[in-house]
């Protein structure tokens, strides 16, 4: 059927578009960790204000110096603060040849304050005078010995130094020194470094892509588990690595991809008329990878066209809501957000700066107030209602974000899903803990919300929500949930983490029209979808007994139905009655006690 | 009570299964192929990359234990029943109070001149999947020729193209499967596989497997005098029951080892299921030896009752299969004839695309649905076991097709095309009376 001159070419292109994809990651990584910095006089006063007198007492030549490379720019920036902590100490603290002048000036005679403030003022160090005044004002005109003078003041010089601090740069603040200083293309010449980088990887990936589409329909899974990507072999491990690093760079170091969001600072100031920040790149970054191995998975799976509709939803809802909607409400100065986002997964629906923005807007009030209500609405009517009529499906592989990208990004990891019954176990244990937790944290912000307090059942708010933003909004979601795709499939957050799918599991599980339909005695055990449910559920376990798979784990992805062989699985909603049943009759048990 | 199964695949396996379900009696699974139960109908899959051989596992390792059902790996080689025992090839013996032989198939080898040079293999249990590998790998392996169609044989086929492997397949009939498939469909399959890439040579036998300077097989004659040169030589012109190691037990045998409705042989004690059975008397409409997943699933459910004190004889519903030549599905229910029958009519439908196809059959006299085949159209069991078993009139059928149709959500309806093609052959007016989905389907399947 396909003539070898054209499957050669075919083979070409493929292997263009990926050096294509390598050269644009490949120049995306040199331009954030390969740049060079500088700060003119100007930038510096921009983003430092009056602490820049601290960087030049710290370092004259920083300001001006060219420095090649990130890591060398960050190096500069934290010496910089650890040489300004010294310079601010000599500023404003107390030495211990201080302590020592002052102890031989006033032993044993009355304390003369004043002269000693008069002379800090006389060393040009009027700050170390002021805080002299507050921390010595005690021993004015006390008489002490010197031995008594010395431990005294000895201490107090501690309390005070203590209190003083150099730069400090924030995690944010760095990041946004790196932009500032950056004299890279991304800097100069955004968009066509934009080209060079995101544009090269769209082209290469699609190139890469779309000439599967001349394979015949169907499933074609030849080689997965030998493949070193899909299968945990070596460029999966460094995958796994690589997307690990990203999401701990993306959350506690941003610095390191700051030339990734001048790269997007245009379209950003498109959409929402400001500079780009790190969110805003990865919710670019995010929606590239949905689309891209959006548009893979409908080739792959387009002998469904359940897979090709659900695909187009989510893709969808991802562009649409997730991407460009939030960006252009924040253009409107409304609350940026992600409308079908829901609690508990939005974690931080009830946070107060969140509620404020959305029941005490200044600009469109009645819009921000109806997106508080559309997010109460989902909670309580949007989740069961359509859980009850299409399972949780409806969002998990239809609207979700996360669903999103594991169904199209993490798609060729999706046979990692550990299926053992252990893990069955752990994943109810771990899902409804998460839940409880999200729970009692919320019950607590909207607690202290209500009455003001600050602690919650003995815990205290701030807390709660400290842990749970670093421990599963930042560890578990991100880099767990997504780094570890092509380590433990991608469906780990889904599975074993999120709230709001377990709030729709236990209605899927218990009342819902939903189920999966086996039909009947056709199953051949052949392990094909219980090796590509992403969610690990053992669905042969079901089918070769003839029995309906309810689950609450089940995200309704349809691909256990795709790549069964025999026709064996659907997706349906109907009457509840016999929803769980086995079909005896077809599996010849007509005739006996059933005991399947 | 000892009871001894001799193999695990889906016969002796859920018998086991079952009898522990109803039983305390010890039981053992001997097996010489692997160490656990897997699906053998998965092998192309492990070939093919989709699967490795731990997801054709069932169940996992430690259900046996837990379900005190002890695993032996050993080859039979000799069956005792007067002693009560059988004998493995390494010495070790085990004694029985009943022994259940669920021994299964081995492929079909019709004394062919070079049948057994090496390159030469069938495909049936796990030591041929990995002698395929071996045959195979690397850059040696550029052509294979297929001796045989039929189910396995285009399984063979698919898993080679995987890699690469030009394929030739040699087939006796004069289209494909048309022994068992009816003559449009087996053209339509004919057609698509022949679309995909294989080289298929019909009404052609095999005559001679020749060896090459490395004593390999290196090419095939067949009988029209071609020689077509290969390193690799697949034989799948069907299986025959394993049952050469029970010569002299006593046991008797014809194809298979012969057992009455309720599996029992010759022989007190001593029982066979699965593929290496065949009835004395066969069930009327279906054949004395049943070679399929779910009859050996069936076999093995009903003699666990009879083991465990109810004898119980095997009175399966209408017939049933499903199979895939490629990417195209086959479902069937009931009995399509592969020639036309006296007193039957047929309703054959196929769409322009070549991709789906159904055949109905029903009786002219009363109009009485008697089988479907499906190609490329998912139908559900449940339903048409129901029209089958209530002896359903041709027109219910087509009225409440929709009702009957597996296909996922968003699929294209086929039905009312189907429909008219039926109206148009009779100048009959029907109507489709249900659609699609669960509602319909709880509709038809309540009790008359
Ligand atoms: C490649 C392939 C694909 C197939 N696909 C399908 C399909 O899609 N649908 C379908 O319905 N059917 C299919 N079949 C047929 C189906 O697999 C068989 O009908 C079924 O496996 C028979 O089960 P069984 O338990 O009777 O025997 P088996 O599965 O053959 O099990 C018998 C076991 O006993 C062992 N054994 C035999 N003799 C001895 C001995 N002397 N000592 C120790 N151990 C012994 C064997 O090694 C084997 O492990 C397929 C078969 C093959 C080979
Ligand atoms: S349901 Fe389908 S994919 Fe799953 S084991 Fe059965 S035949 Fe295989
Ligand atoms: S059971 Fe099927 S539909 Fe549900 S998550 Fe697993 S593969 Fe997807």
């Amino acid at each position: 059927m396909s003539n070898p001159g054209n499957s050669q070419a075919l083979s070409l292109v493929r292997k263009t578009g990926m050096a294509l994809f390598l050269a644009g990651f490949g120049y995306a990584l040199f331009l954030t960790l390969g740049s060079s910095y500088r700060l003119d006089q100007e930038q510096a006063g921009k983003l430092f204000g009056s602490r820049l007198e601290l960087i030049e007492a710290a370092d004259p030549a920083f300001v001006g110096s060219t420095y090649r490379g990130k890591a060398a720019f960050l190096g500069a920036l934290s010496a910089l603060s650890e040489q300004s902590a010294d310079a601010a100490r000599a500023r404003f603290g107390l030495s211990a040849a201080d302590v020592e002048g002052m102890v031989s000036r006033n032993a044993d005679k009355p304390f003369d304050l004043q002269a000693e403030l008069a002379l800090m003022e006389q060393a040009g160090t009027p700050e170390k005078a002021e805080k002299t005044k507050t921390w010595l004002g005690w021993y004015d005109g006390k008489t002490l010995s010197a031995s008594e003078l010395q431990t005294q003041l000895s201490a107090k010089a501690e309390g005070l130094n203590a209190g003083i601090s150099g730069l400090e740069l924030s995690p944010y603040a760095a990041f946004q020194a790196s932009r500032e200083a950056s004299l890279s293309l991304a800097a100069t010449r955004p968009g066509l470094a934009f080209l060079l980088t995101f544009g090269l990887v769209i082209l290469g990936g699609l190139m890469h892509i779309l000439p599967k589409t001349s394979e015949p329909a169907g499933i074609k899974n030849n080689g997965v588990q030998q493949d070193g990507l899909n299968s945990r072999g070596l460029i999966g491990i460094t995958l796994g690595i690589f997307l690990i690093a990203f999401y701990i760079v993306l959350y506690w170091f941003p610095a390191w991809i700051a030339e990734w969001s001048l790269i997007t600072d245009p379209l950003s100031y498109a959409l929402t008329g400001g500079p780009s920040s790190q969110w805003f790149l990865y919710g670019w970054l995010y929606t590239v990878a949905v689309v891209v191995m959006g548009v893979r998975y409908a080739i792959k799976y387009r002998h469904s066209r359940y897979q090709l509709v659900r695909t187009a939803s989510v893709t969808f809802f991802q562009i649409g809501f997730a991407f460009l909607l939030s960006n252009i409400l924040q253009r409107f100065q409304l609350p940026a957000r992600d409308l079908k986002n829901i609690w508990p997964l939005d974690y931080t629906f009830f946070y107060e700066y969140n509620v404020d923005s959305m029941l005490r807007a200044e600009v469109l009030p009645t819009a921000a107030k109806a997106m508080f209500a559309l997010g109460i609405g989902l909670i309580v009517l949007g989740v069961p209602l359509l859980t009850y009529f299409y399972g949780k499906r409806w969002y998990c592989s239809w609207v979700c974000g996360c669903g999103g990208l594991a169904e199209t990004a993490g798609d060729p990891f999706r046979h990692l899903s550990d299926k053992s019954l252990n893990a069955w176990r752990f994943e109810r244990i771990s899902i409804h803990s998460v839940l409880v937790f999200a729970v009692l944290m919320t019950a607590a912000v909207v607690a202290t919300q209500v009455t003001g307090a600050e602690q919650f059942l003995g815990l205290k708010t701030a807390d709660l929500k400290a842990w749970y933003g670093f421990g599963v909004g930042s560890v578990f979601a991100g880099v767990v949930g997504t780094g570890f795709y092509p380590l433990m499939g991608n469906r780990v957050w889904c599975r074993f983490g999120c709230p709001l799918a377990a709030y729709l599991g236990l209605v899927q599980r218990f009342k819902s029209r939903f189920r999966i339909t086996t039909n009947g005695g056709q199953c051949i055990s052949c392990g094909n979808c219980s090796t590509y449910c992403e969610q690990g559920i053992d669905v042969r376990w079901y089918a070769q007994r003839g029995q309906n798979i309810v689950r609450s784990s089940c995200v309704g992805c349809g691909v256990c139905s795709a790549v069964c062989p025999r026709g064996v699985l659907n997706l349906e909603n109907g009457p509840e009655v016999d929803r769980t049943a086995v079909q005896a009759i077809l599996l010849g048990k007509d005739k006996i006690q059933v005991l399947s | 009570m000892h009871l001894v199964i001799l193999g695990n695949g889906i016969a002796g396996i859920t018998c086991a299964r079952h009898i522990r379900k109803r039983s305390d009696h010890r039981i053992t699974v001997i097996s010489g192929e692997t160490d656990h139960f897997f699906s053998r109908t998965a092998l192309m899959y492990i070939y093919m990359g989709h699967m490795k051989y731990k997801h054709t596992k069932p169940y996992e390792d430690q259900f046996w234990a837990k379900n005190r059902i002890d695993l032996v790996r050993a080859w039979i080689s000799r069956v005792d029943p007067a002693a009560g025992k059988v004998v493995a090839s390494d010495g070790r013996e085990f004694a029985y109070d009943k022994l259940v032989i669920a021994s299964g198939s081995v492929s079909n080898r019709f004394g062919w001149p070079g049948q057994d040079l090496p390159g030469v293999q069938g495909l049936y249990s796990y030591q041929d999947l990995e002698l395929l590998e071996d045959n195979t790998r690397g850059a040696g392996a550029a052509r294979a020729v297929i001796v045989g169609g039929g189910l396995i044989g285009i399984e063979l086929a698919e898993m080679l193209l995987s890699r690469q492997i030009a394929v030739t397949v040699l087939v006796r009939e004069s289209s494909y499967w048309n022994n068992v498939l009816a003559e449009r469909e087996s053209a339509l399959v004919t057609r698509y596989i022949q679309s995909h890439g294989l080289d298929l040579r019909l009404e052609t036998g095999l005559k001679e497997i020749q060896a090459g300077a490395n004593g390999r097989a290196a090419a095939v004659v067949t009988d029209k005098g071609e020689t077509i040169a290969c390193q690799v030589v697949g034989l799948t012109a069907g299986v025959s029951p394993n049952i050469g190691f029970l010569e002299g037990s006593g046991l008797e045998t014809k194809r298979g080892v012969l057992v009455s409705r309720a599996f029992e042989t010759n022989l007190p004690n001593v029982y066979a299921i699965g593929d290496c059975a065949e009835f004395r008397e066969p069930l009327p409409g279906r054949r004395p030896v049943e070679q399929v997943w779910y009859t050996g699933r069936e076999h093995g459910v009903v003699l666990a009752q009879t083991l465990c004190g109810q004898r119980t004889e095997y009175a399966p519903g209408p017939w049933f299969n499903s199979a895939k030549f490629l990417d195209l599905e086959w479902h069937t229910y009931g009995d399509v004839p592969p020639t036309p029958q006296p007193d039957q009519a047929s309703l054959y439908w196929e769409n322009a695309s070549g991709q789906q196809a159904v055949h109905l059959v029903y009786r002219v006299s009363d109009g009485r649905f008697l089988g479907i085949n499906s190609l490329g159209i998912r139908y559900r069991h449940l339903v048409f076991d129901r029209f089958l078993r209530d002896g359903r009139n041709i027109d219910f059928v087509l009225e409440n097709l929709a009702a009957a149709n597996f296909d996922p959500e968003f699929f294209r309806a086929w039905e009312p095309d189907i429909l008219a093609t039926y109206n148009r052959q009779t100048g009959k007016n029907l109507r489709l009376k249900q659609r699609k989905g669960l509602r319909a389907v709880l509709n038809l399947i309540k009790p008359a």
